[in-house]
């Protein structure tokens, strides 16, 4: 069967998108909101929600998310009087679209070594035919992130354009100068990782950084990490940048959408964070890498490929998950920047860093390479 | 910066009033300074600091809910005050009967206008009785006015029930059978105690204005 894959990519490729965006990202998209109603509870010292249940079946409230979906869905969806509505209806699917097809990118196992299978795998080098657990493996890889990252703000600029309401422009227009300025800022601060892996493919990346941890992206890029997470939140539009919304003055660009449209910005904002996280995950912490697993096993302990490949699987989600609860625990512990504020912190404070940060990389990088 | 830094030594006076004041325990002014410290300035070491605490009281609150301060209403309840307004109630006479004598003081006093009162006789000289007595619980803003001014004991808010959540506003009028349900019999003397005022002569002398 996994023979017949290799030979028929595109089944392959559905079946991992299947696996990665159905069954784990959109999961995890709709559990973050009602995760983040009880995080930010539990820091605040309350509860949250945790009564929805079916009959006696209650999970902490984790039913809420069922609820939220079936109310949006089931809400009446307003379109005001003089809106574009072309553009209107637009604004969502541009919004929600680019993040859900960056996760292309993102290697979520090491390759899986058709014919393999079942042995302990002490030469990697024996694998003829594989089954990258990534679903376009493409050598442009974070390129193709930050192109598709760009194009997500057309989802923010346009829903707040075509609303033909004020508040909404305003909201759109501080997420076009946000994007605009913090996406210098990000692709700077991930050109010295760049560096050092030599590479821009993501798994080539997670390859190169190795089993141990030491020689994870966050040890050797400090500076490239703090300043590469700080501009990626800025760009999930999510506090403490969060402008476009500003919840106490504008409401935020989608103020006049109702219904499941709004429903669908919010799981774009929830699904970049999860990017965000696989992301950090695959330039800065291993990505699938177990410290101290390599393809046969543990050091001594030998375990049989697919059993690796599922430790490995199960590592990447849970690093994952926890930058998804890091990013949680800063959105509800920083309050938010003014404009002027924001535009500080990217233009003379993170950029310069960024390329400070590149200099050094780079004088490091040439001094170890005996300067060839 | 330097021009901040004298804006944190305030004279004690400044924060004298709320510090001598009636109040025990930390209720105050304390006044914090520009963000002046290189560890300040750099502002990550306190984001740093701040999602410690934050982290700390999730987790105290994830295993064992330490600092948690949320009620579960309906199955966990506070004790109210004594005096806490609830719904109203109409109390009884020894008879079963309503005490109300429609003497129209509580629609008149009642701020929100949510009492209506149709008085009817009652075949005794001395009182009358309400054929219709609704209180709009929508309406009512909970002030417990008509209480106040019942001289009968007659209605009463201390039955310690919400304002129950309705489907039509019309279900939240309560007539005089609702609220004679939760009713009781009252221990006040129907009339107040006493010699009946109509036969008592006054007992003080009348004012009689200088010529």
């Amino acid at each position: 069967m996994l023979e017949f894959l290799v030979a028929h990519t595109a089944l392959q490729a559905l079946i991992k998108v299947i696996l990665l965006v159905v069954l784990f990202v959109m999961p995890l998209a709709s559990l973050s909101t009602w995760a983040e109603r009880r995080q930010s509870a539990m820091m605040q010292d309350r509860l949250g929600p945790n009564r929805a249940n079916i009959g006696p079946i209650k999970l902490w409230g984790i039913l809420h998310f069922v609820a939220d979906a079936i109310k949006m869905i089931f809400k009446e969806d307003i379109v005001p009087a003089k809106v574009d509505r072309f553009l209107f209806a637009l604004a969502p699917v541009m919004a929600i679209a680019p993040v859900l097809i960056t996760f292309a990118i993102i290697p979520f196992g090491s390759d899986l070594c058709v014919g393999h299978v079942t042995e302990v795998l002490r030469d990697p080098g024996v694998c003829s035919s594989i089954i990258p657990m990534q679903v376009a493996r493409m050598d442009v890889g974070l390129l193709f992130y930050f192109a598709l990252a760009s194009l997500a703000v057309y989802g923010t600029t346009l829903a707040g354009w075509a609303s033909y309401n004020k508040w909404s422009l305003l909201g759109g227009l501080r997420a076009s100068s946000q994007m605009m300025s913090y996406e210098v800022t990000m692709g700077l601060s991930l050109m010295g990782a760049f560096l050092i892996y030599g590479t821009l493919e993501p798994n080539a990346m997670v390859v190169a950084q190795g089993s141990n941890p030491l020689n994870w992206g966050i040890v050797t890029q400090p500076l490239g990490f703090i300043i590469f997470f700080t501009a990626a939140i800025a760009e999930t539009k999510r506090a403490p940048f969060d402008l476009p919304e500003g919840e106490p003055e504008l409401i935020g660009y989608f103020v006049e959408y109702s219904g499941m449209r709004f429903g669908i910005f919010f799981l774009a904002e929830f699904i970049e964070t999860i990017f965000l996280a696989s992301v950090v995950t695959t330039v800065f912490l291993g990505g699938w890498q177990v410290p101290g697993l390599s393809s046969s096993g543990f050091l001594s302990w030998e375990l049989p490929h697919l059993a690796v490949v599922l430790i490995q699987i199960v590592a990447w989600s849970v690093k994952v998950l926890f930058l998804c609860w890091l990013q949680l625990l800063i959105r509800w512990t920083l309050p938010r920047f003014r404009p002027d504020q924001l535009m500080r912190l990217g233009w003379k404070q993170l950029l310069p860093l960024s390329l400070i940060n590149i200099v050094i990389t780079a004088a490091v990088v040439l001094w170890r390479s005996g300067g060839k | 910066m330097a021009s901040h830094t004298k804006h944190e030594h305030h004279p004690a006076g400044m924060a004298g009033p709320a510090a001598t004041g009636p109040r025990k325990g930390k209720v105050g002014i304390r006044v914090v300074g520009r963000p002046d410290s290189l560890e300040q300035r750099l502002y990550l070491p306190e984001v740093v600091k701040g999602l410690g605490l934050t982290a700390k009281h999730f987790f105290a609150n994830l295993f064992g809910r330490k600092y948690t301060v949320t009620v579960e209403y309906p199955e966990e309840k506070l004790k109210y005050p004594e005096r806490h307004r609830g719904l109203h109630r109409l109390m009884h006479r020894e008879d079963g009967q309503v005490r109300c004598v429609a003497c129209m003081l509580c629609p008149t006093v009642c701020p929100a206008h949510c009492i209506t009162i149709v008085a009817e006789e009652t075949g005794n000289q001395n009182e009358k009785r309400p054929k219709i007595f609704e209180i709009d619980e929508l309406r009512c803003v909970v002030c417990g006015l008509c209480v106040e001014a019942c001289p009968c004991d007659a209605i009463r808010m201390d039955t310690g029930v919400h304002a129950p959540a309705v489907d039509f506003r019309g279900d939240s009028i309560l007539g005089k059978i609702d609220l004679l349900k939760r009713g009781t019999q009252s221990k006040a003397v129907q009339g107040g105690i006493g010699p009946d005022w109509r036969t008592r002569q006054p007992t003080v002398k009348q004012y009689d204005p200088p010529k």
